[in-house]
């Protein structure tokens, strides 16, 4: 190791040695001001945006090429401090307000987002099974804090046994893989895989089980069993992050591994892609309609936004449209993690006191109490149903349009449609908040209030200027994956 | 007719030792026992790695499976109960799926040993590569950062450990009666 290995992990290292010392400090402040641990914690996400944004443009591998920083790692790493700077200003509010305020919380979140950030910036299946445990560890740990509640409990522990699960098939596939191509670096695996000394059934069955590791991550059908009972059981603001985040992480590994390591197999894994992305959006759409509580809702209804972003990695074997796609799937991340944050923020704000189950009918009458609760959900809903001028439906628009482009025109309507179904359930929500006559209390906290009003603000302006997240999300992938 | 010499003895009574703590732990009608002999049996087996120069091998195998494994193995016979468990009779699908399996496993070594040259299988490598040194130069060079990765994961566990196990009194009852029911 030299210092420019470490200069170019700066972000990560900095943030895992932060939120080490955070559990530390943690022990010194007196209970009356654990917000000082919160603000620490938001600081420390701060100061690592700033460094890893500072890495913006450039490319560099290091510790033996082990991991890769390009405009790829930073758009994401960018994406996870932010989800998780937005975790931590609702949970100040939310865990305080149900009883389970463990300070620990800040330090996990954080560690957390180093493992996001190391996967997105993993050039070697070792680092990529490694950082996976890194971000979910602390995730099973946090979906568990409500732990006397059964719900947290059954979550948390299911969510650790088919996360365990899946590990297990993303170390096999590793495994498989090195036996195949004697390597475990990406550019050796497609050194490999080009000069032809890889045997190739050996490695397809290998990738496969790769994709089926990482497809328990995003809560593919049929690997998203666990997602609504982990979404159900764990506190509101833990859900949030963990609903982009480690879904985000997800795609960041399918992304580079299979774009960067496997481009020739990404024909043979075309169709594949596209009944995994098909499935998951009608399952995931028509299971949302019948659900009462509106943590289930939401939890199948980013089991349907991982379709549709599964739809871009259909057409990677197409070189004109792969880049394209390849953009169109990060611009989607990004819109989609400031509505389901938003979404989330508003139900931590509005649960009960005592963390149970909130249900939609528990929405009613919210506008009449919180009106500005309500307009910001109410643009979260249609972002989600894809309604314009709000993001979702420029998330989407790029989505559909490469998978055309790609000659999938099937599934960009599967899609269409299943898009339909999902109006169904999200204007339900707005009807209940506008239409129905009820006391539905919330949160006055003016932080919660601030950041769903904040993110609603962001749908709005993304879907008016939705060109600027797709320039970037281009360059993103301009100087690394490809 | 082979020389007898220090060595071969040696390996004739661990293997011994090894066949007969099988054995044992096969036909124990008591869990602890048998969980106890599978102890034994992964030492004298890591012996046998040692016997061959590979000292990193036994010692992995005795950290992990003899130390780690098997001692979450006694924790979960103590913790649920041995003697209910004796008491429960084996499940028939189970046992043949056992026999199946049995058969498959002996095949193949039959096939592998009497069948096959066994000379072939004999991997003859320098014997640097399996040497605890070349591991640990490789760990802290080559793979470095993923070694400090998963430094930072088990602190990640044993901090996640203590949170979800230290509960406050009331909560400490429900979960008790959550278990009980």
């Amino acid at each position: 190791m030299s210092l420019s290995d470490l200069l170019i992990l700066l972000p990560q290292a900095f943030l895992l040695v932060w939120a080490s010392l955070l559990l530390l400090v943690d022990l010194f402040i007196s209970k009356e001001r654990k917000v000082i641990t919160a603000i620490l914690g938001a600081a420390g996400l701060a100061i690592t945006l700033g460094l890893t944004s500072g890495q913006w443009g450039s490319r560099a591998t290091g510790f033996n090429q082990m991991v890769v920083v390009d405009n790829f790692s930073v758009f994401l790493s960018g994406l996870f401090t932010l989800a998780g700077l937005v975790a931590i200003v609702i949970a100040y509010d939310n865990m305080r307000r149900t009883g389970i305020h463990k300070t620990e919380f800040y330090s996990l979140l954080l560690f957390s987002v180093a493992g996001m950030m190391l996967m997105s910036a993993a050039a070697d299946l070792i680092i990529v099974f490694l950082a996976l445990e890194l971000l979910s560890i602390p995730l099973y740990i946090l979906a568990g804090l409500a732990v006397p509640r059964a719900g947290s409990a059954e979550g948390a522990i299911k969510y650790f046994l088919l996360g365990a699960f899946a590990s297990g098939f993303v170390l096999y596939g590793t495994a498989l893989i090195f036996g195949a191509t004697q390597g475990t670096s990406l550019a050796g695996i497609m050194a490999s895989i080009q000069s032809g000394t890889a045997e190739l059934p050996l490695l397809v069955i290998g990738a496969a089980l790769l994709l089926v590791g990482f497809s328990f991550k995003v809560a593919a059908v049929p690997f998203h069993m666990w997602t609504p009972d982990v979404y159900q059981g764990a506190p509101s603001p833990v859900t949030g992050f963990m609903s982009i985040g480690a879904k985000a992480a997800g795609f960041a590994a399918l992304i580079r591994v299979f774009s960067l390591a496997f481009p020739s197999l990404a024909g043979q894994f075309a169709p594949i892609f596209a009944v995994l992305a098909g499935l998951t959006m009608v399952v995931g759409n028509v299971a949302a309609v019948s659900q009462v509580s509106i943590k289930r809702m939401l939890a199948y209804s980013s089991i349907a936004h991982a379709g549709y972003i599964l739809m871009a990695l259909v057409p990677l074997a197409d070189p004109s449209v792969a880049a394209n796609s390849t953009a169109s799937a990060l611009t989607y991340l990004v819109v989609y993690g400031i509505t389901t944050l938003g979404a989330w923020a508003v139900i931590s704000a509005v649960e009960n006191a005592d963390g149970g189950d909130t249900s939609v009918r528990d929405l009613s009458g919210l506008a009449r109490q919180h009106p500005w609760l309500a307009a910001a959900m109410t643009f979260f809903m249609l972002s989600f149903t894809g309604i314009p001028p709000l993001a979702g439906f420029w998330g989407k628009f790029y989505l559909f349009r490469t998978a055309i482009e790609g000659g999938y025109t099937t599934l960009a309507i599967i899609g269409l449609l299943s898009s339909l179904v999902s109006a169904w359930y999200y204007l339900r929500v707005i009807v209940m908040m506008y239409f129905r006559e009820s006391e539905a209390g919330a949160s006055r906290a003016p932080s919660i209030q601030i950041a769903a009003i904040l993110l609603a603000l962001a749908v709005l302006v993304l879907g008016l200027f939705p060109s600027g997240l797709f320039q970037l999300a281009l360059q993103a992938l301009a100087n690394g994956v490809s | 007719m082979p020389v007898i010499t220090l060595q071969l003895v040696i390996f004739i009574t661990v293997a011994a030792l090894a066949i007969a703590s099988a054995l044992g732990m096969l036909f124990s009608r008591n869990t602890v026992y048998s969980a106890l002999l599978l102890v034994f049996n992964f030492t004298t087996v890591a012996f046998l790695y040692f016997m061959m120069g590979a000292p990193f091998i036994g010692l992995a195998q005795i950290t992990v499976y003899a130390g780690a494994i098997m001692v979450l193995f006694l924790f979960v016979i103590m913790l649920l109960g041995t003697e209910q468990i004796a008491r429960i009779e084996q499940l028939s699908a189970q046992s043949v799926a056992a026999v199946l399996l049995g058969l498959v496993i002996i095949t193949e070594a039959v096939v592998v040993f009497l069948l096959r040259n066994p000379t072939s299988l004999v991997v003859t490598s320098g014997g640097d590569v399996v040497s605890v040194n070349e591991i640990g130069g490789l760990l802290y060079s080559q793979y470095l950062l993923p070694f400090e990765i998963t430094s930072f994961i088990l602190l990640v566990a044993v901090v996640g450990a203590i949170i979800l196990t230290k509960q406050e009194k009331p909560a400490g009852k429900a979960v008790e009666g959550e278990v009980k029911k």
